[in-house]
C-alpha cells in the first residue's frame, strides 16, 4: 500500500491555551516495498505522524491516503485500516495484558480476523511466535509477565504480526536492547519485509541503524519535512543535520574526517560499503602498510572494521 | 479520550490569589462553603456570586477556564435539579401540575433552581483553589493545617506524602493510560461500541498493563527514595516555608465580611420563598 500525505497538519488540545500543533504541513510519500525510516527529534511530529496512518490520531487537516483507504474521509473503515496497517509502539511490552503468551498473541485476531476459527487462530499464533524467534510449544501457556525483557519485547512484536499487516510501523523498535537484540531484530524486520509485510517504518533516533537497514528516509524537523531521499542522499547533507541538531551514521563522521585530509569516499554509509572503499582508497594510493597489500585483502571484515575504528580515533584527536 | 480531566489543575498565572498562602486558602475555601449553605435566600447566593467573580477576576484565572470545571458534575447538578423537580412535595402552596406522586410547584422549581445554584457556586468556588494552588503547595498546606492530629499519633506527614505522590502521578498514569489505549486499539480493540458489560471487559486490555506499570513505578520511586535515605517525618525540614501574609489578613477580613454579609441577608429577606412574599408586595399591591 502505498502512503500518500499532503499538507497534512495536526494540533493537539485546540482551542485552549496548551494549543500546540505537531503537524505544519507535512508532504511525504512512502512506496510500497520500502523499508522506510523516519528520523528527527523528540517533538519534531514523527510520532503524531506515524500515528496518522492508522488513524490512531485522525486526519484533522490536509490529505492522507494509505492504500485506497482516504483517512480524511470519517466514513473510512478504520478497523479494516488497522488490520493492515499494524503499529508497535515504542516500549511495547507494556501493553502486554493476558493470562498467557498465546492468549495474548492471539488479542488482534480476535479483534480482526472473526472468520477464524480456534484452530486457524492457533496455527497463526504458532507462525507469529516462530516468526520473532520463541519457540511457541514452550512459551505458548507462559505468563507474559514473566519473560525476560527481550522476550517480551517479541511477544509484544508477535501480538502485532499475528494479522500479517502489509504495513508495519515501529516506533523506537530497538529502544532499550543490547547490541545484540537490535541486531536479531533488524534481522527479524528483514525477514518479513517482503513476504506478507510489503512496507516496513521505522521511526528512529539511531542514525546507524537508518543507514544499515533503510532503504528510504525522511528527516522531521518541527512539524515538517525538511529533507527525504535514500540514506545515502540524506547523510551526504550531514551540514543540514548537523544543523537540525541530529547525528550523521559513524560512517558517515569517518567519511567527514577523511575528507578534511583530502580523501573522499563514495559510499552508501553501510559499514560493509564503507569498509569496502576505504580499503579499495588504500590499496590504490598504494599503502600496503607493514603486513603488504596481500595480507589486507584476506582480513576479516571484523580486522577491516577495527582499523577503522583506531582511524577515528585518531582522527578525533587531531580535530580538538 | 482521556484529554479533557481539568479537575485539580493548576493554572499558572500571577495574582493576588496565587501568592496567598495555601493554608489561608484551604480555610477560606472551607469559609466558602460554610456561606453558601447558609445562605438561606437568592440575595444570599447572589453576594455569594458576586464574591466568587470578584475573587476568580483577583485569580486572573480566565473565566470559562473556572466554568469548564463545572462541566464534569454538569450530569449531577441537572440530575438532581430534575429529581427536585417533580419530587418535591414539602409545604406546597403553589402547585401547577400533578400525577400520583409526581407533582410541579412554583416552590419545588425555586427549590431546584436554589439547589443547582448551590452546587454549582461550590464546584467553581472550590475549582478556585486548585485552579491557584500547585498541589504541591496545597499537600504541604493539608499537613500543616492536620499538625494538631499528630498528638493523637495520627501519621500526618506519611498521608501528605501520599497524597502528593498521587496527585503527581496522575497526569504520568493519564499519560500512559493513553499510549495503551493507542496500542490496544491499533492491534483492533474496541471501547466504544457493545453494552455496558462489553465496554467493561474491553477495558481489561488497558487496566491489566496500566496496574503492571503502576506496580513497576511504586517499586522504582520507593527504590529512589530509600537511595536518598528517605525515612520518615522525623527530622525532616521544609524546603518552602509557608508564611501568612498581608494578602491573607485581606482574604480573612473579606471572608468574614461574606459570611457576615449572607448571615444579614438571611435575616433581612427570610427563607427562601419570601420570594412570594416579595413579590406579591411590589407586583401585587392591594
Amino acid at each position: 500500500m502505498r502512503i500518500v500525505a499532503k499538507g497534512l497538519t495536526y494540533t493537539y488540545n485546540p482551542k485552549s491555551p496548551f494549543a500546540s500543533q505537531a503537524l505544519k504541513g507535512v508532504d511525504l510519500t512512502i512506496e510500497e516495498g520500502e523499508f522506510f525510516g523516519i528520523i528527527g527529534h523528540t517533538g519534531s511530529g514523527k510520532s503524531t505522524f506515524v500515528q496518522h496512518l492508522n488513524a490512531l490520531i485522525k486526519c484533522t487537516g490536509g490529505y492522507l491516503k494509505v492504500g485506497y483507504y482516504d483517512l480524511a474521509d470519517k466514513k473510512c473503515d478504520f478497523l479494516e485500516l488497522r488490520s493492515k496497517v499494524g503499529m508497535v509502539f515504542q516500549y511495547p511490552e507494556y501493553q502486554l495484558f493476558a493470562e498467557t503468551v498465546a492468549k495474548d498473541v492471539e488479542f488482534g485476531l480476535k479483534n480482526f480476523r472473526k472468520d477464524m476459527d480456534e484452530k486457524q487462530r492457533a496455527q497463526a499464533v504458532r507462525e507469529a511466535l516462530e516468526t520473532v524467534g520463541l519457540d511457541y510449544a514452550r512459551i505458548k501457556d507462559e505468563s507474559p509477565f514473566e519473560l525476560s525483557g527481550g522476550q517480551k519485547r517479541r511477544v509484544a512484536i508477535a501480538g502485532v504480526i499475528v494479522t500479517k499487516p502489509e504495513v508495519l510501523i515501529l516506533d523506537e523498535p530497538a529502544a532499550g536492547l543490547d547490541p545484540l537484540g537490535k541486531k536479531e531484530l533488524m534481522e527479524l524486520l528483514h525477514s518479513i519485509h517482503g513476504g506478507w509485510c510489503k512496507t516496513i517504518v521505522i521511526v528512529s533516533h539511531d542514525m546507524d541503524e537508518i543507514a544499515e537497514n533503510c532503504t528510504h528516509a525522511a528527516v522531521f524537523s518541527e512539524g515538517k519535512v525538511v529533507l527525504t531521499g535514500t540514506p545515502p542522499e540524506i547523510f551526504a547533507q550531514s551540514e543540514t543535520l548537523f544543523s537540525l541538531g541530529l547525528d550523521v551514521p559513524t560512517t558517515a563522521r569517518c567519511a567527514l574526517l577523511l575528507r578534511e585530509r583530502g580523501i573522499e569516499i563514495d559510499t552508501d554509509f553501510t559499514c560493509d560499503d564503507f569498509a569496502e572503499k576505504v580499503l579499495a582508497q588504500w590499496r590504490a594510493a598504494g599503502m600496503p602498510g607493514k603486513t603488504g597489500a596481500g595480507q589486507v585483502a584476506e582480513r576479516t571484515t571484523s580486522g577491516t572494521e577495527s582499523d577503522i575504528n583506531r582511524e577515528q580515533a585518531g582522527g578525533d584527536g587531531d580535530a580538538e | 479520550m482521556l484529554n479533557d480531566v481539568t479537575f485539580g489543575q493548576y493554572y499558572p498565572a500571577k495574582s493576588f490569589v496565587h501568592s496567598m498562602d495555601p493554608r489561608a486558602k484551604i480555610v477560606f475555601v472551607i469559609a466558602y462553603i460554610v456561606a453558601v449553605f447558609l445562605a438561606g435566600n437568592f440575595f444570599g447566593l447572589a453576594a455569594v456570586t458576586l464574591f466568587l467573580v470578584i475573587i476568580v477576576a483577583a485569580s486572573r484565572v480566565p473565566f470559562g477556564r473556572v466554568l469548564r470545571s463545572v462541566k464534569m458534575i454538569l450530569f449531577l447538578i441537572i440530575f438532581t435539579a430534575i429529581l427536585n423537580l417533580f419530587f418535591y412535595s414539602s409545604d406546597v402552596d403553589h402547585l401547577i401540575w400533578q400525577w400520583g406522586i409526581i407533582a410541579i410547584s412554583w416552590e419545588a422549581i425555586i427549590n431546584m433552581v436554589f439547589l443547582a445554584m448551590r452546587l454549582f457556586l461550590l464546584v467553581m468556588g472550590t475549582s478556585v483553589l486548585t485552579l491557584t494552588t500547585t498541589p504541591v503547595a496545597l499537600t504541604d498546606g493539608i499537613e500543616s493545617l492536620l499538625k494538631p492530629l499528630k498528638y493523637i499519633k495520627f501519621p500526618v506527614h506519611e498521608l501528605a506524602l501520599i497524597m502528593s505522590i498521587a496527585l503527581r502521578f496522575i497526569p504520568t498514569l493519564t499519560d500512559e493510560t493513553n499510549r495503551i489505549i493507542s496500542a490496544q486499539k491499533a492491534r483492533g480493540a474496541d471501547f466504544e461500541t457493545g453494552g455496558l458489560i462489553r465496554r467493561a471487559k474491553a477495558m481489561i486490555p488497558v487496566l491489566v498493563p496500566l496496574l503492571v506499570s503502576a506496580f513497576r513505578r511504586a517499586e522504582d520511586l520507593g527504590d529512589a527514595m530509600d537511595a536518598r535515605c528517605y525515612s520518615g517525618a522525623k527530622g525532616r525540614t521544609k524546603y518552602k516555608k509557608l508564611t501568612f501574609t498581608w494578602r491573607d489578613l485581606v482574604g480573612l477580613l473579606l471572608f468574614a465580611a461574606l459570611i457576615a454579609g449572607v448571615v444579614l441577608l438571611n435575616m433581612y429577606f427570610g427563607g427562601k420563598f419570601a420570594v412570594f412574599d416579595w413579590i406579591a408586595g411590589n407586583f401585587f399591591v392591594g
